[in-house]
């Protein structure tokens, strides 16, 4: 007879692994990468395909040049920081500045923690802000030609500078509040300008909506987001369904602020971490130099990720009552 | 329908067996009863080779407050007094017994109904204590002990625990079947010795054979309710099932008696029954033989002391591409090295898996995706204390809880990353013992 296999319980394991669940996020972003090459064409492609090569490279050649372990390029991981990293540009930002980014974004936002599982930012969002520090002008120079979200025939204030379009938060910051001159259904469908991802808000809740059902992700995070924001904005006397839509902040919600490694760990944790990024990106939006601020409201959420997870601590089963008890 | 609340999971069923009635075992050659059965002081062997024993007579003597004795299940001789191997293939003491083959088998006379109501609840707790009665769901805690009520205590319910919330297995579900009105008496005499005015099954909502048979045994049983639980991982955890059967919470740290409670398993109540009315040590229990490969799996009423191997090929023979055994459920169950060793009162079942489905998959890192902060049913986090474990850092594990773990194993169940979160926690568990 073979030699019986022994080790501790449990014996069986659940079909979920890694792999699976970044699949699982790829799949989720592709509706809303389809929007984003419809809308804005071929360069669109052409972003994400380079910032998705890059990725994977620089995370190959650091695993297997300087860690020396085995490749880990299946796990998809690398793949989502790509999209993502894709999906916060503009489509007419130069390639290499795209290189650049995904070398910043897996070099220092992931691997230089020491990978997978190990980093404290959203590695995407590591290299978005860089490039967008690094190369303000480029980071928002958007295609022309693509609708702004203006009505053509009230657009006042729309941009003369053929070269370069605006994006609504650029007028929102400026201070132009007035609904009348959006078009919502622009906005949910993508018919505006903003970087890849971020203009298709539908395609941004079919992707949601699938990570729900295949249990990728729990609610808590990118329902805290959007109603934190949404109150906010109302509280602060914005128009919420505009803060909602216009901006990165449905791709932030359900895309990069439900990213496990930087997350919290409990569900109550997960609900204040939401919550503050709402409240972040609203305050930088109003009040703050950038007309966007998800990505920093992000970024500053992740570094208050451990104290969070500190303090949200899951109660011990019996917990109240032993203390009742004592 | 109720459940426990925090965590758990939902494990493929698999319960092939669940339609095999309950099979006795052809009576093997020779019995090697171990001496240690049940948690507690191992008991002294009283017997020695060559001396005749009959069915049903206590061959140990039993040395301390927390222990069992156990019984030869036949007549025959004892052959000798040597170590067999437990599954887990530690060497202990055993008395090996040849049947008689003439005539191996013979039963006293039961209690009459009118004898049996006569007896005191201490009667009761002493005869289930002579009887080598333990607590048949696997943790095998002498039933004796969980009874004796301590001062100032007092018990409102007694709850059996027929939710087999284990994949494969099914002997519960075949006892509750083929018996229920026993297990309602063995339920009955219980809540007598224990002074508990009410009793409670509950069984999961995947067998409703069993929860049919035992609606129908507690009718016109006031005192009696079956309840009907949701099919989740880990049901039949004491602390669970308390909480779902009678929305009481046991304090961290504690014992069901600190809620009034009692649990006992089917098993248990229809061994108590067989004691105290049939006047019948616990020499035998049914036992699941399972596995994708077996060609006669089943419920099997297997006698104390008979060898694995006879069990297994039983069942139809261990197939070539056996990879594990496993003895108990395949969530908290052990892998066993060894069959030659003999059944126990501890064995529910043996589940044979496939070389492919025996071993681990690789560990990856951590990825802070919080499932098993998710699905731990007493509210750990095992991700962060399977760290501090890495590092030995059992002080900050023991802050974290982690002596509340019930070892149920859902959160290595569920890890994306593969990682054995349980075997650290049971790691750090053991070294703080240690240091007691």
């Amino acid at each position: 007879m073979n030699k019986l296999t022994i080790s501790l319980s449990p014996h069986i394991h659940s079909s979920g692994s890694i792999d699976r669940c970044m699949w699982n996020v790829v799949i989720a972003m592709m509706p809303a990468l389809a929007v984003a090459i419809w809308t804005f064409g071929l360069p669109a492609l052409w972003v994400t395909l380079v910032s998705v090569t890059a990725c994977l490279l620089t995370e190959w050649l650091i695993t297997r040049y300087m860690l020396h372990r085995p490749s880990t390029l299946t796990n998809g991981s690398a793949l989502i920081t790509g999209i993502l990293l894709a999906f916060n540009l503009p489509s007419i930002l130069p390639l290499w500045m795209v290189v650049i980014g995904a070398i910043i974004a897996i070099g220092i936002g992931k691997m230089s923690f020491g990978g997978l599982g190990c980093n404290i930012w959203n590695p995407a969002l590591v290299g978005r802000v860089f490039l967008l520090l690094s190369f303000p002008a480029a980071m928002t120079t958007w295609p022309s030609g693509v609708e702004s979200g203006f009505d053509a025939t009230t657009g006042a204030s729309q941009q003369a500078d053929a070269s370069s379009g605006a994006t609504l938060l650029t007028h929102l910051n400026a201070g132009d509040t007035s609904l009348a001159d959006y078009n919502l259904l622009d906005m949910a469908t993508g018919n505006i300008n903003g970087s890849l991802g971020e203009v298709g808000g539908i395609a941004i809740l079919i992707g949601l909506a699938y990570l729900l059902l295949t249990k990728t992700i729990t609610w808590h995070i990118p329902t805290a987001v959007i109603a934190s924001a949404a109150l906010f904005s109302w509280a602060f006397g914005g128009n919420p369904l505009l803060d909602i839509f216009a901006g990165g902040l449905l791709l932030g919600a359900v895309f990069m602020a439900t990213d496990y490694v930087t997350s919290p760990m409990t569900h109550k944790g997960q609900l204040i971490f939401g919550a503050m990024i709402g409240l972040i990106t609203i305050i930088i939006r109003r009040y703050g130099a950038y007309p966007e601020g998800m990505s920093f409201a992000i970024l500053l959420m992740n570094s208050f990720v451990p104290l969070i997870n500190r303090y949200c601590r899951p109660t011990i089963f019996g917990e109240k009552e032993r203390r009742a008890q004592a | 329908m109720k459940t426990f609340r925090r965590g758990g999971i939902h494990p493929p069923e698999n319960k092939l067996t669940n339609d095999c009635q309950i099979t006795e075992l052809p009576l093997p050659g020779e019995l090697r009863v171990m001496l240690a059965q049940c948690i507690g002081a191992p008991p002294r062997p009283t017997v020695k080779p060559g001396d005749r024993v009959a069915c049903g007579d206590r061959i140990v003597e039993v040395t301390a407050f927390v222990s069992a004795p156990v019984h030869s299940p036949v007549n025959g001789i004892v052959k000798k007094l040597e170590p067999t191997r437990t599954p887990q293939g530690i060497w202990q003491d055993s008395i090996v017994i040849e049947p008689d083959k003439e005539n191996p088998i013979s039963y006293p006379e039961p209690r009459t109904k009118e004898e049996t109501d006569a007896l005191s609840p201490k009667e009761i707790v002493e005869i289930i204590g002579d009887m080598g009665v333990v607590g048949l769901g696997g943790a095998t805690f002498p039933t004796r002990v969980k009874l004796s009520v301590p001062e100032g205590k007092s018990v409102d319910y007694l709850l059996i625990n027929g939710a087999e919330c284990e994949p494969c297995l099914t002997c519960d579900n075949a006892l509750m079947k083929e018996h229920p009105e026993e297990i309602v008496e063995g339920t009955l005499l219980l809540m007598r010795a224990a002074g508990a005015e009410k009793g409670i099954f509950g069984i999961e909502e995947n067998k409703p054979d069993a929860i049919k048979a035992m609606k129908a045994a507690v009718a016109g049983k006031p005192q009696l309710r079956v309840v009907t639980l949701k099919k989740k991982y880990p049901q039949g955890g004491e602390k669970q099932l308390i909480f779902a059967t009678t929305g009481r919470i046991v304090p961290a740290g504690g014992l069901p008696i600190a809620t009034g409670c009692i649990v006992d398993n089917v098993a248990t109540a229809y061994a108590v029954y067989q004691a105290v009315r049939l006047r019948r040590p616990l020499t035998d229990r049914v036992v699941t033989v399972t596995g994708p490969g077996l060609s006669n799996p089943g419920n099997f009423l297997v006698k104390n002391g008979t060898s694995l191997n006879d069990i297994l090929t039983f069942a139809g023979g261990l197939p070539d591409d056996t990879g594990k055994i496993i003895a108990g459920g395949p969530m908290m169950g052990r892998a066993i090295s060894a069959t030659d060793s003999s059944a126990t009162k501890g064995l529910s079942g043996l589940v044979v898996l496939p070389h492919d489905e025996a071993l681990r998959k690789p560990e990856g890192p951590c990825i802070r995706c919080a499932r098993c902060v998710g699905v731990c049913p007493m509210g750990l986090e095992p991700y962060l204390l399977m760290l501090q474990a890495d590092v030995k850092r059992w002080d900050d594990m023991a802050q974290r809880g982690v002596m509340n773990c019930l070892e149920c194993g859902s959160c290595t169940y569920i890890c994306p990353s593969n990682r054995p979160l349980l075997d650290m926690i049971k790691l750090g568990k053991q070294e703080l013992r240690k240091k007691k």
